[in-house]
Protein backbone atom coordinates (compact mmCIF):
# COMPACT_ATOMS: atom_id res chain seq x y z
CA UNK A 1 0.00 0.00 0.00
CA UNK A 2 1.31 3.20 -0.61
CA UNK A 3 -0.97 5.65 -1.92
CA UNK A 4 -3.98 5.89 0.76
CA UNK A 5 -6.79 8.56 0.83
CA UNK A 6 -8.40 9.49 3.88
CA UNK A 7 -12.20 11.50 2.89
CA UNK A 8 -12.59 13.50 6.04
CA UNK A 9 -10.01 15.79 7.67
CA UNK A 10 -11.93 15.84 11.24
CA UNK A 11 -11.44 13.60 14.37
CA UNK A 12 -11.47 10.05 12.96
CA UNK A 13 -9.25 11.05 9.86
CA UNK A 14 -6.58 12.91 11.71
CA UNK A 15 -6.13 10.12 14.05
CA UNK A 16 -6.38 7.63 11.06
CA UNK A 17 -3.33 10.04 9.31
CA UNK A 18 -1.39 9.69 12.68
CA UNK A 19 -1.57 5.72 13.17
CA UNK A 20 -0.69 5.29 9.68
CA UNK A 21 2.35 6.84 10.44
CA UNK A 22 3.32 5.63 13.72
CA UNK A 23 2.84 1.71 12.23
CA UNK A 24 5.78 2.82 9.92
CA UNK A 25 3.79 3.38 7.12
CA UNK A 26 5.66 5.81 4.61
CA UNK A 27 3.59 6.06 1.50
CA UNK A 28 1.35 9.07 0.68
CA UNK A 29 -1.33 10.00 2.62
CA UNK A 30 -4.11 12.86 1.08
CA UNK A 31 -6.68 13.66 3.08
CA UNK A 32 -9.83 15.37 1.71
CA UNK A 33 -12.43 17.66 3.57
CA UNK A 34 -15.75 19.74 2.46
CA UNK A 35 -14.71 22.50 4.77
CA UNK A 36 -11.78 24.84 4.04
CA UNK A 37 -8.57 24.59 6.24
CA UNK A 38 -7.97 22.89 9.17
CA UNK A 39 -10.86 21.37 10.98
CA UNK A 40 -11.87 22.58 14.21
CA UNK A 41 -12.14 20.26 17.37
CA UNK A 42 -15.66 20.30 17.81
CA UNK A 43 -16.47 19.77 21.50
CA UNK A 44 -15.46 23.89 22.21
CA UNK A 45 -18.37 24.60 19.26
CA UNK A 46 -21.46 24.36 21.28
CA UNK A 47 -19.48 25.24 24.93
CA UNK A 48 -16.24 27.65 25.50
CA UNK A 49 -16.00 28.98 22.07
CA UNK A 50 -19.51 29.43 21.09
CA UNK A 51 -19.60 31.60 24.68
CA UNK A 52 -16.16 33.17 23.70
CA UNK A 53 -14.65 31.87 26.76
CA UNK A 54 -12.09 30.44 24.09
CA UNK A 55 -11.06 31.63 20.51
CA UNK A 56 -11.90 29.77 17.57
CA UNK A 57 -8.09 30.15 16.49
CA UNK A 58 -7.22 27.89 19.79
CA UNK A 59 -9.88 24.84 18.92
CA UNK A 60 -7.74 23.53 15.92
CA UNK A 61 -7.46 19.78 16.09
CA UNK A 62 -3.48 20.04 15.49
CA UNK A 63 -1.41 22.63 15.03
CA UNK A 64 -0.38 24.29 11.69
CA UNK A 65 3.02 22.25 11.21
CA UNK A 66 1.19 19.07 11.75
CA UNK A 67 0.20 18.08 8.09
CA UNK A 68 3.86 18.89 7.24
CA UNK A 69 5.50 17.17 9.93
CA UNK A 70 3.03 14.02 8.95
CA UNK A 71 3.60 14.17 5.06
CA UNK A 72 0.04 14.60 5.16
CA UNK A 73 -1.39 16.09 1.96
CA UNK A 74 -4.65 18.13 3.06
CA UNK A 75 -7.22 19.07 -0.52
CA UNK A 76 -10.06 20.94 1.44
CA UNK A 77 -13.17 22.88 0.50
CA UNK A 78 -14.10 20.74 -1.99
CA UNK A 79 -16.28 17.48 -1.27
CA UNK A 80 -15.80 13.56 -2.56
CA UNK A 81 -19.47 13.04 -4.20
CA UNK A 82 -18.42 9.68 -5.83
CA UNK A 83 -16.29 6.22 -4.85
CA UNK A 84 -15.38 4.06 -8.00
CA UNK A 85 -14.29 0.88 -6.26
CA UNK A 86 -13.09 -1.51 -9.19
CA UNK A 87 -11.65 1.72 -10.60
CA UNK A 88 -10.26 2.94 -6.77
CA UNK A 89 -10.41 6.30 -7.30
CA UNK A 90 -12.59 8.91 -5.76
CA UNK A 91 -14.22 11.99 -7.67
CA UNK A 92 -14.38 15.58 -5.52
CA UNK A 93 -17.47 18.33 -6.45
CA UNK A 94 -15.11 19.57 -9.25
CA UNK A 95 -14.78 16.77 -11.26
CA UNK A 96 -11.33 16.20 -10.16
CA UNK A 97 -10.39 12.73 -9.82
CA UNK A 98 -7.68 10.81 -6.99
CA UNK A 99 -6.77 7.42 -6.96
CA UNK A 100 -6.25 5.62 -3.75
CA UNK A 101 -4.79 1.64 -2.87
CA UNK A 102 -6.23 2.18 0.55
CA UNK A 103 -9.39 4.36 2.03
CA UNK A 104 -10.41 5.21 5.24
CA UNK A 105 -13.96 6.78 5.00
CA UNK A 106 -14.29 9.08 7.84
CA UNK A 107 -17.32 11.74 6.57
CA UNK A 108 -18.85 12.09 9.84
CA UNK A 109 -22.38 13.68 10.21
CA UNK A 110 -24.36 16.51 8.69
CA UNK A 111 -27.45 18.20 10.53
CA UNK A 112 -30.62 16.57 9.85
CA UNK A 113 -32.92 18.75 8.20
CA UNK A 114 -35.77 20.46 10.37
CA UNK A 115 -38.94 19.68 8.26
CA UNK A 116 -40.58 22.40 9.02
CA UNK A 117 -37.84 25.05 7.66
CA UNK A 118 -37.04 26.07 4.38
CA UNK A 119 -33.18 25.42 3.82
CA UNK A 120 -30.79 28.50 4.96
CA UNK A 121 -33.15 31.01 6.60
CA UNK A 122 -30.96 33.50 8.14
CA UNK A 123 -30.82 33.34 11.86
CA UNK A 124 -32.01 30.11 11.99
CA UNK A 125 -28.87 28.04 13.16
CA UNK A 126 -27.43 24.54 12.63
CA UNK A 127 -24.35 23.58 14.31
CA UNK A 128 -21.47 21.31 13.21
CA UNK A 129 -18.58 23.40 11.90
CA UNK A 130 -16.45 25.89 12.85
CA UNK A 131 -18.35 28.43 10.39
CA UNK A 132 -21.54 27.80 12.27
CA UNK A 133 -20.70 27.87 15.83
CA UNK A 134 -19.07 31.97 14.49
CA UNK A 135 -22.07 32.72 12.63
CA UNK A 136 -24.62 31.16 15.68
CA UNK A 137 -22.32 33.71 18.14
CA UNK A 138 -22.38 36.68 16.01
CA UNK A 139 -26.08 36.23 16.16
CA UNK A 140 -26.32 35.36 20.00
CA UNK A 141 -24.23 38.38 20.65
CA UNK A 142 -27.05 40.71 19.12
CA UNK A 143 -29.99 39.03 20.01
CA UNK A 144 -31.74 38.37 23.36
CA UNK A 145 -33.86 35.83 23.38
CA UNK A 146 -33.29 31.86 21.33
CA UNK A 147 -35.40 28.97 20.94
CA UNK A 148 -33.44 25.68 20.87
CA UNK A 149 -35.39 23.07 19.10
CA UNK A 150 -34.27 19.55 19.96
CA UNK A 151 -33.39 18.46 23.65
CA UNK A 152 -30.64 16.02 23.13
CA UNK A 153 -26.94 17.01 24.13
CA UNK A 154 -26.21 19.72 21.91
CA UNK A 155 -29.37 21.52 21.63
CA UNK A 156 -28.85 21.41 25.87
CA UNK A 157 -25.03 22.41 25.89
CA UNK A 158 -25.88 25.40 23.20
CA UNK A 159 -29.23 26.02 25.56
CA UNK A 160 -26.72 26.46 28.39
CA UNK A 161 -23.97 28.09 26.43
CA UNK A 162 -26.69 30.69 25.22
CA UNK A 163 -28.22 31.17 28.47
CA UNK A 164 -24.49 31.81 30.21
CA UNK A 165 -24.27 34.61 27.94
CA UNK A 166 -27.32 36.43 29.29
CA UNK A 167 -29.64 35.05 26.68
CA UNK A 168 -34.10 34.04 27.35
CA UNK A 169 -33.88 30.69 26.56
CA UNK A 170 -36.57 28.24 25.60
CA UNK A 171 -35.81 24.51 24.56
CA UNK A 172 -38.49 22.65 22.84
CA UNK A 173 -38.57 18.98 23.03
CA UNK A 174 -41.01 17.09 21.03
CA UNK A 175 -40.45 13.90 23.49
CA UNK A 176 -41.71 13.39 26.85
CA UNK A 177 -38.14 14.25 28.15
CA UNK A 178 -34.75 15.55 27.08
CA UNK A 179 -32.15 13.30 26.48
CA UNK A 180 -34.75 10.50 25.42
CA UNK A 181 -32.69 8.96 22.60
CA UNK A 182 -30.31 8.28 25.44
CA UNK A 183 -31.63 8.13 28.71
CA UNK A 184 -34.69 7.20 30.80
CA UNK A 185 -36.79 9.95 31.44
CA UNK A 186 -36.26 10.37 34.86
CA UNK A 187 -32.47 11.16 34.37
CA UNK A 188 -33.76 13.34 31.41
CA UNK A 189 -35.46 15.11 34.35
CA UNK A 190 -32.51 15.62 36.34
CA UNK A 191 -31.05 17.56 33.58
CA UNK A 192 -34.14 19.35 33.24
CA UNK A 193 -33.99 20.66 36.55
CA UNK A 194 -30.62 21.64 35.79
CA UNK A 195 -31.46 23.85 33.21
CA UNK A 196 -34.41 25.35 35.00
CA UNK A 197 -32.52 26.37 38.04
CA UNK A 198 -30.10 28.42 35.88
CA UNK A 199 -33.88 29.96 34.09
CA UNK A 200 -34.05 27.97 30.94
CA UNK A 201 -37.06 26.99 29.95
CA UNK A 202 -37.58 23.61 28.68
CA UNK A 203 -41.33 22.50 27.13
CA UNK A 204 -41.70 18.93 26.47
CA UNK A 205 -43.82 17.21 24.61
CA UNK A 206 -44.18 19.80 21.72
CA UNK A 207 -43.02 19.94 18.44
CA UNK A 208 -42.58 22.77 16.06
CA UNK A 209 -45.21 22.67 13.20
CA UNK A 210 -43.97 25.71 11.52
CA UNK A 211 -42.25 28.62 12.05
CA UNK A 212 -42.01 32.17 10.39
CA UNK A 213 -40.36 35.46 10.21
CA UNK A 214 -40.86 39.08 11.60
CA UNK A 215 -39.13 41.87 11.73
CA UNK A 216 -37.14 40.96 14.33
CA UNK A 217 -36.74 37.56 14.60
CA UNK A 218 -39.05 34.22 14.49
CA UNK A 219 -42.70 33.40 15.42
CA UNK A 220 -42.53 29.36 16.41
CA UNK A 221 -45.81 28.35 16.29
CA UNK A 222 -45.90 24.96 18.05
CA UNK A 223 -47.92 21.42 17.64
CA UNK A 224 -50.18 22.31 21.31
CA UNK A 225 -51.29 25.76 19.49
CA UNK A 226 -48.99 27.93 21.52
CA UNK A 227 -46.26 29.97 19.80
CA UNK A 228 -43.39 31.44 21.23
CA UNK A 229 -41.27 34.66 19.73
CA UNK A 230 -37.64 34.30 19.44
CA UNK A 231 -34.96 36.34 17.81
CA UNK A 232 -32.78 33.33 16.88
CA UNK A 233 -33.89 29.68 16.83
CA UNK A 234 -31.33 26.77 16.46
CA UNK A 235 -32.37 23.84 15.14
CA UNK A 236 -30.40 20.68 17.03
CA UNK A 237 -32.45 17.76 15.82
CA UNK A 238 -29.82 15.09 15.55
CA UNK A 239 -27.34 14.08 12.51
CA UNK A 240 -27.09 12.20 9.75
CA UNK A 241 -23.86 10.13 8.41
CA UNK A 242 -22.67 11.44 4.86
CA UNK A 243 -22.67 8.28 3.03
CA UNK A 244 -24.66 9.50 -0.13
CA UNK A 245 -20.99 10.09 -1.87
CA UNK A 246 -20.79 5.83 -1.93
CA UNK A 247 -24.38 5.42 -3.48
CA UNK A 248 -23.22 2.91 -6.30
CA UNK A 249 -20.49 2.25 -4.99
CA UNK A 250 -19.57 -1.70 -3.57
CA UNK A 251 -19.23 0.20 -0.16
CA UNK A 252 -21.76 -1.47 1.71
CA UNK A 253 -24.15 1.63 3.84
CA UNK A 254 -27.40 1.88 5.90
CA UNK A 255 -27.34 4.32 8.67
CA UNK A 256 -23.44 4.30 8.40
CA UNK A 257 -20.79 2.96 7.14
CA UNK A 258 -21.71 -1.18 7.21
CA UNK A 259 -18.41 -2.24 8.80
CA UNK A 260 -16.97 -5.68 9.84
CA UNK A 261 -15.61 -5.64 13.58
CA UNK A 262 -12.23 -5.04 12.61
CA UNK A 263 -13.57 -1.77 10.76
CA UNK A 264 -13.18 -2.89 7.56
CA UNK A 265 -15.83 -2.60 5.22
CA UNK A 266 -17.31 -4.81 2.39
CA UNK A 267 -14.81 -3.95 0.17
CA UNK A 268 -10.93 -4.80 0.43
CA UNK A 269 -8.37 -1.96 0.85
CA UNK A 270 -11.74 0.34 2.29
CA UNK A 271 -12.25 1.00 6.10
CA UNK A 272 -14.56 3.13 7.60
CA UNK A 273 -14.17 5.05 11.22
CA UNK A 274 -15.92 7.65 13.11
CA UNK A 275 -19.20 9.04 13.65
CA UNK A 276 -19.33 7.26 9.98
CA UNK A 277 -18.98 3.97 10.77
CA UNK A 278 -21.41 1.01 12.09
CA UNK A 279 -20.36 -1.79 13.42
CA UNK A 280 -21.16 -5.21 15.59
CA UNK A 281 -19.90 -4.36 18.86
CA UNK A 282 -18.12 -7.43 19.96
CA UNK A 283 -19.29 -7.34 24.09
CA UNK A 284 -23.35 -6.74 22.97
CA UNK A 285 -23.21 -8.28 19.30
CA UNK A 286 -25.35 -5.76 18.19
CA UNK A 287 -24.50 -3.30 16.02
CA UNK A 288 -24.06 -0.06 16.90
CA UNK A 289 -22.99 3.57 15.16
CA UNK A 290 -21.48 6.01 17.97
CA UNK A 291 -21.08 9.50 17.54
CA UNK A 292 -18.62 10.37 20.46
CA UNK A 293 -15.37 12.32 20.56
CA UNK A 294 -12.86 9.32 22.21
CA UNK A 295 -14.83 6.68 19.55
CA UNK A 296 -13.70 8.78 16.57
CA UNK A 297 -9.89 9.38 17.79
CA UNK A 298 -9.68 5.15 18.80
CA UNK A 299 -11.41 3.90 15.67
CA UNK A 300 -8.69 6.34 13.55
CA UNK A 301 -6.17 4.56 15.15
CA UNK A 302 -8.01 1.23 14.63
CA UNK A 303 -9.02 1.81 11.24
CA UNK A 304 -5.40 2.70 10.25
CA UNK A 305 -4.08 -0.81 11.63
CA UNK A 306 -6.80 -2.70 10.06
CA UNK A 307 -6.11 -1.07 6.37
CA UNK A 308 -2.17 -1.74 7.29
CA UNK A 309 -3.23 -6.01 7.85
CA UNK A 310 -4.05 -6.31 11.39
CA UNK A 311 -7.44 -7.93 12.08
CA UNK A 312 -8.35 -7.19 15.63
CA UNK A 313 -11.90 -6.54 16.66
CA UNK A 314 -12.62 -2.76 17.49
CA UNK A 315 -13.89 -3.30 21.18
CA UNK A 316 -13.20 -0.15 23.21
CA UNK A 317 -15.99 0.52 26.13
CA UNK A 318 -17.72 3.57 24.43
CA UNK A 319 -17.15 7.01 26.53
CA UNK A 320 -18.28 10.49 26.21
CA UNK A 321 -19.22 13.39 27.91
CA UNK A 322 -21.18 16.52 28.17
CA UNK A 323 -20.87 20.05 30.39
CA UNK A 324 -23.78 21.87 31.16
CA UNK A 325 -23.31 24.89 33.05
CA UNK A 326 -21.75 23.37 36.23
CA UNK A 327 -22.92 19.94 35.68
CA UNK A 328 -20.07 17.95 34.12
CA UNK A 329 -21.70 14.69 32.52
CA UNK A 330 -19.52 11.75 32.02
CA UNK A 331 -21.42 8.43 30.35
CA UNK A 332 -19.37 5.31 29.88
CA UNK A 333 -20.57 1.88 28.28
CA UNK A 334 -23.71 1.31 27.25
CA UNK A 335 -26.28 3.32 27.82
CA UNK A 336 -30.15 3.51 27.16
CA UNK A 337 -33.84 4.16 27.78
CA UNK A 338 -34.26 0.63 27.65
CA UNK A 339 -31.82 -0.43 30.64
CA UNK A 340 -32.71 -1.01 34.01
CA UNK A 341 -31.15 2.54 36.35
CA UNK A 342 -30.39 2.05 39.91
CA UNK A 343 -29.97 5.92 41.28
CA UNK A 344 -26.56 5.20 43.61
CA UNK A 345 -26.53 9.12 44.72
CA UNK A 346 -28.26 11.96 43.39
CA UNK A 347 -28.39 15.99 44.44
CA UNK A 348 -28.93 19.37 42.92
CA UNK A 349 -25.24 19.16 41.72
CA UNK A 350 -24.22 15.85 41.30
CA UNK A 351 -25.72 12.06 40.22
CA UNK A 352 -24.67 8.74 39.80
CA UNK A 353 -26.60 6.21 38.05
CA UNK A 354 -25.85 2.61 36.82
CA UNK A 355 -27.33 1.17 33.94
CA UNK A 356 -27.97 -2.70 33.63
CA UNK A 357 -29.44 -4.76 31.07
CA UNK A 358 -29.57 -8.84 31.01
CA UNK A 359 -28.72 -9.37 34.28
CA UNK A 360 -25.14 -7.17 34.03
CA UNK A 361 -23.64 -4.14 34.85
CA UNK A 362 -23.17 -2.04 31.59
CA UNK A 363 -23.01 1.55 31.90
CA UNK A 364 -23.37 4.33 33.99
CA UNK A 365 -23.61 8.23 34.09
CA UNK A 366 -22.14 10.22 36.61
CA UNK A 367 -21.89 13.99 36.95
CA UNK A 368 -19.24 16.11 39.14
CA UNK A 369 -18.58 12.72 40.22
CA UNK A 370 -15.26 11.73 38.28
CA UNK A 371 -13.82 9.07 41.20
CA UNK A 372 -17.07 7.73 40.67
CA UNK A 373 -16.99 7.11 37.03
CA UNK A 374 -13.15 5.05 37.06
CA UNK A 375 -15.09 3.07 40.16
CA UNK A 376 -17.97 2.13 37.41
CA UNK A 377 -16.02 1.58 34.24
CA UNK A 378 -13.99 -1.12 36.54
CA UNK A 379 -17.54 -2.69 37.87
CA UNK A 380 -18.10 -2.71 33.66
CA UNK A 381 -15.06 -4.24 32.80
CA UNK A 382 -15.46 -6.82 35.57
CA UNK A 383 -18.93 -7.52 33.94
CA UNK A 384 -20.33 -7.09 37.65
CA UNK A 385 -23.87 -8.69 38.21
CA UNK A 386 -26.84 -6.52 38.12
CA UNK A 387 -27.78 -7.97 41.56
CA UNK A 388 -24.82 -7.39 42.95
CA UNK A 389 -25.41 -3.42 41.94
CA UNK A 390 -29.01 -2.97 43.11
CA UNK A 391 -29.46 -5.19 45.82
CA UNK A 392 -26.48 -4.74 48.21
CA UNK A 393 -24.42 -1.38 48.44
CA UNK A 394 -22.04 -3.46 51.17
CA UNK A 395 -21.52 -6.54 49.17
CA UNK A 396 -19.48 -4.47 46.72
CA UNK A 397 -17.80 -2.32 48.99
CA UNK A 398 -17.73 0.85 47.14
CA UNK A 399 -21.53 1.18 46.29
CA UNK A 400 -22.99 2.09 49.58
CA UNK A 401 -25.56 4.55 48.38
CA UNK A 402 -26.56 7.68 49.58
CA UNK A 403 -29.82 7.98 48.17
CA UNK A 404 -31.11 4.31 46.34
CA UNK A 405 -34.07 3.70 44.46
CA UNK A 406 -35.22 2.98 41.42
CA UNK A 407 -35.89 5.94 38.65
CA UNK B 1 13.49 2.48 27.18
CA UNK B 2 11.26 3.13 29.90
CA UNK B 3 7.79 5.25 29.86
CA UNK B 4 7.77 8.58 30.99
CA UNK B 5 4.01 10.23 31.63
CA UNK B 6 3.89 14.41 31.48
CA UNK B 7 1.13 16.06 32.42
CA UNK B 8 0.37 20.12 31.76
CA UNK B 9 -1.44 20.74 34.82
CA UNK B 10 -1.74 23.97 33.55
CA UNK B 11 -3.23 22.60 30.42
CA UNK B 12 -5.88 20.12 32.26
CA UNK B 13 -9.26 20.96 32.28
CA UNK B 14 -10.56 18.37 34.59
CA UNK B 15 -12.38 16.22 31.84
CA UNK B 16 -11.17 13.27 33.60
CA UNK B 17 -11.29 10.83 30.46
CA UNK B 18 -7.24 10.07 31.45
CA UNK B 19 -8.91 8.87 34.80
CA UNK B 20 -11.39 6.22 32.55
CA UNK B 21 -8.72 5.45 30.36
CA UNK B 22 -6.06 4.44 32.57
CA UNK B 23 -7.12 4.55 36.01
CA UNK B 24 -3.58 2.75 36.91
CA UNK B 25 -1.63 6.00 35.86
CA UNK B 26 -4.38 8.66 36.84
CA UNK B 27 -6.38 9.70 39.76
CA UNK B 28 -8.32 12.76 40.10
CA UNK B 29 -7.94 15.90 43.00
CA UNK B 30 -12.08 16.73 42.73
CA UNK B 31 -11.46 20.05 44.87
CA UNK B 32 -9.13 21.75 42.02
CA UNK B 33 -10.79 19.43 39.48
CA UNK B 34 -7.52 18.24 37.67
CA UNK B 35 -5.93 14.98 37.02
CA UNK B 36 -3.49 13.41 38.96
CA UNK B 37 -0.41 11.83 37.99
CA UNK B 38 0.15 8.46 40.00
CA UNK B 39 2.67 6.82 38.02
CA UNK B 40 4.96 9.19 36.13
CA UNK B 41 7.12 5.72 35.01
CA UNK B 42 4.45 3.55 34.33
CA UNK B 43 5.94 -0.24 33.54
CA UNK B 44 5.80 -1.06 29.89
CA UNK B 45 2.92 -3.21 30.14
CA UNK B 46 0.94 -0.41 30.28
CA UNK B 47 2.25 1.98 27.65
CA UNK B 48 -1.14 0.95 25.38
CA UNK B 49 -2.71 2.46 28.54
CA UNK B 50 -0.68 5.44 28.65
CA UNK B 51 -0.71 6.61 25.27
CA UNK B 52 -4.54 6.13 24.99
CA UNK B 53 -4.89 8.49 28.14
CA UNK B 54 -2.60 10.91 26.22
CA UNK B 55 -4.91 10.87 23.05
CA UNK B 56 -8.07 10.76 24.61
CA UNK B 57 -7.23 14.27 26.44
CA UNK B 58 -9.11 16.91 24.39
CA UNK B 59 -7.22 19.03 26.14
CA UNK B 60 -3.88 17.66 24.84
CA UNK B 61 -2.31 18.32 28.39
CA UNK B 62 -0.49 14.89 28.80
CA UNK B 63 2.18 13.39 26.68
CA UNK B 64 4.04 10.50 26.73
CA UNK B 65 7.75 10.12 25.84
CA UNK B 66 10.81 7.87 26.23
CA UNK B 67 12.74 7.84 29.09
Amino acid sequence: MENVVIVGASLAGVHAAEGLRERGYVGSITMIDGVSGSVADRPPLSKAALSGAVQFDDCTLRPDTWALDLKVTYRTGRSVVALDTAAGTVTLEDGHELSFDGLVIATGLRPRPAPWLPPQTPGVHVLRNRADSETLREHLLSASSVAVVGGGFLGLEVAATARSMGLTVTVLEYERSVLARVLPDSVGEWFTNVHERHGVEVRTGVAVSSISQTRTGFNVQLSNEDAIYADVVVAALGADPVTEWLSGSSVDFEDGVLCKPDLSTSVPGIVAAGDVARWPHPVTGKSVRLEHWTNAVEQGRHAAGTLLGESYPFSAVPYFWTDQFDARARFVGWVSPHHEAYVKSTGPDSLVVAFGDRGEMQGAVCVNAPKELALMRRLIDQGTLWSEIVDSGEANGDLSASHVGRV
Amino acid sequence: MSLKIILDVDKCQGYANCLIEAPEIWDFDESTNKAILIQEHPAEDLRAKAECSARGCPAQAISVVAD
